[in-house]
């Protein structure tokens, strides 16, 4: 079975382009939703195909839409989050680089399934050739007739605008994404009310990651039943999966969801280089747990990778060898949350900054014994004590590294005294 | 001394207020675009962009020093902002941070006397793939080492 599906076009020149794109068949989705089908077929679709988040939290796409009311007074809102800021993340990029209808394919069909009329795409502030170059594909979209009044005739109106971020890691929480697009600092909002009834501008808002939606017009076309074979029955589809760090060919990889995380490195990404062995993986993302390397044996989708006590995140894997020191990575991992932290919950903001000194003077050979516990005692105090999960994203990767690398953290203590 | 935006820079303020249903919303791309004509956000600026938004200026502030990429000082024609995430560490990224330091005399979040050079050092800027990378101004550099560094320099003009 033909595995790529999402990235199957980016080897062609110029399909940013939407004479190349509607000559691959583009925008077949849209007219088959927008003439043939009810926004609820749309929806309902959807929701059979058991399409997950791929920005990170991995709720299922459909049912986060339906939680939406079909029925209000205020505007309703997309909010696509391309703020890509999980250290390890690339896969969004490149589709938006490469093949941005697809991504306003995917807006108009979930604008259209929920009846909302007015989309932003908020993309971090580093991205700006690649904003342009959505707001480019944007314009022609309008001159097609795909955006704008009364699309293909049917009386569907979508209104969709490029808004850029400014550098900061946090805008890519929902709620902080919708603070920052009202203008705001980024600090995330106290759930509930969810983001579905009271979102931007107060109004109901569905929040998608990119590569969610790009996976939208596929559905449509082919159906759940053709998306559920190419994944897990729980968390249907294809993942592009981010690889970087020891491997000899780190890059994006397309692959069914529930792909072994083994297969992924040692068969797809080339493996290691001659005579390094593997040491850690981080499977989805900076915050998610670390795995050793014999705990590599886990297939990628939501469930399992949750079961095994990580998590599939955004499916960026970052591979670890063993000449790389744990100690450094923890470093990376301490720096990070405690530059990104908003500020706003005590345990994170004060949490955080503890853990990066503990780190920091451990790396400079002045830990003290009792510091890898005191790391376990800090980020146990932070979880699950935060507004939002940048608490947790800062505490459980220190967590396990702290668990899993007690012994070569204790060392390195020792080396230190 | 209260700055004035030109027609034209208003105009534009305008077709960006245009896309939301609140004025203040449109603050995060004024920003950036006021930073792109003016090369950084002085107090004077903040207070223009707050008149023209229709906000208190503190609202500004609190913005203006939220996000890392709007800057309260000038910045060198060339800034330099090479990442120091895990990604780009394990690929040895320090080395190019570390390179350009000894080259342009600068530490990270200096700028060189002459006004050309920025450095910053800065987190995962989504290029992993191409580890170790940076940005000069907009464009991505990516599977850098010394050589490549000096060769990207050499072409800037």
């Amino acid at each position: 079975m033909e595995t790529k599906v999402l990235t199957k076009g980016f080897e062609l020149d110029h399909l940013f382009r939407i004479g190349v794109y509607l000559d691959q068949g583009g925008y077949r989705a849209v007219k088959k939703a927008l003439t043939e089908w009810k926004p609820e077929q749309v929806l309902d679709e959807v929701k059979k195909a058991n399409l997950r988040g791929r920005g990170g939290a991995g709720f299922p796409a459909g049912l986060k839409w339906s939680f939406v009311p079909q029925k209000t007074d205020k505007a309703k809102y997309l909010c696509v989050n391309a703020d890509e800021g999980e250290p390890g993340t690339f896969k969004d990029r490149y589709i938006m680089a490469h093949d941005p209808h697809l991504l306003i394919e995917g807006i108009i069909l979930a604008a259209y399934a929920v009846g909302i009329h007015t989309a932003y795409i908020y993309i971090r502030g580093e991205y700006e050739l690649i904003a342009r170059r959505l707001e480019g594909a944007i314009g022609d979209a309008y001159a097609k007739g795909y955006l704008g009044k009364n699309i293909l005739g049917v009386g569907f109106d979508l209104d969709l605008y490029v808004h850029r971020g400014a550098g900061a890691y946090i805008c890519g929480e929902e709620t902080g994404l919708l603070e920052s697009l009202e203008g705001k600092r980024g600090n995330p909002r106290l759930k509930p009310p969810f983001p579905a009834s009271v979102g931007l501008f107060q109004s109901p808002t569905v929040i998608n990651n990119v590569e969610t939606l790009a996976n939208v017009p596929f559905i449509v076309l082919n159906g759940a039943a053709w998306f559920l074979e190419r994944g897990s029955p729980k968390d249907g589809g294809t993942r592009i999966f981010g690889v970087s760090g020891a491997v000899n060919k780190p890059g994006i990889y397309e692959l069914p969801v529930g792909t072994s995380l083994r297969e992924i490195i040692f068969d797809h990404a080339g493996g290691l280089k001659p005579g390094r062995t593997l040491k850690a993986v981080i499977p989805g993302g900076m915050s998610s747990p670390v795995f050793k390397a014999d705990e590599v044996d886990v297939k990628m989708d939501c469930d399992c990778v949750a079961a095994a006590g990580s998590m599939l995140g955004s499916g960026a894997i970052i591979v670890i060898d063993d000449r790389t020191p744990i100690l450094d990575v923890l470093s990376k991992v301490a720096k990070f949350y405690a530059h990104e932290s908003c500020g706003q919950c005590t345990p994170c903001r004060l949490g955080t900054s503890w853990i990066h000194k503990i780190v920091k003077r451990m790396a400079a050979g002045k830990g003290r014994a009792d510091d890898v516990d005191g790391l376990i005692r800090l980020s146990a105090n932070i979880k699950g004590r935060t507004l939002c999960p940048l608490g947790d994203a800062a505490a459980l990767p220190v967590l396990a590294i702290a668990k899993k690398f007690k012994a070569e953290l204790q060392t390195a203590l020792k080396g230190s005294a | 001394m209260n700055r004035e935006f030109t027609a034209d820079l208003k105009k534009r303020i305008e077709e960006i207020t245009a896309r939301y249903p609140s004025r203040q919303a449109a603050l995060l791309p004024v920003l950036h675009l006021v930073q792109s004509e003016t090369g950084f956000l002085s107090a004077e600026e903040e207070r223009a962009v707050a008149s023209i938004l229709g906000l208190p200026p503190i609202k500004v502030r609190e913005v203006v020093t939220f996000y890392t990429m709007f800057t309260r000082k000038p910045l060198g024609r060339f800034h330099l902002q090479v990442c120091s995430n895990l990604s780009c560490s394990l690929a040895d990224g320090e080395r190019i941070l570390r390179h350009l330091q000894a080259k342009l005399g600068i530490g990270a979040g200096e700028t060189t006397p002459d006004g050309k050079y920025t450095l910053t050092e800065v987190e995962c800027l989504g290029a992993c793939e191409q580890a170790p990378c940076m940005m000069v101004n907009f464009d991505y550099h990516g599977n850098l080492d010394p050589e490549k560094v000096d060769r990207i320099l050499e072409e800037l003009k």
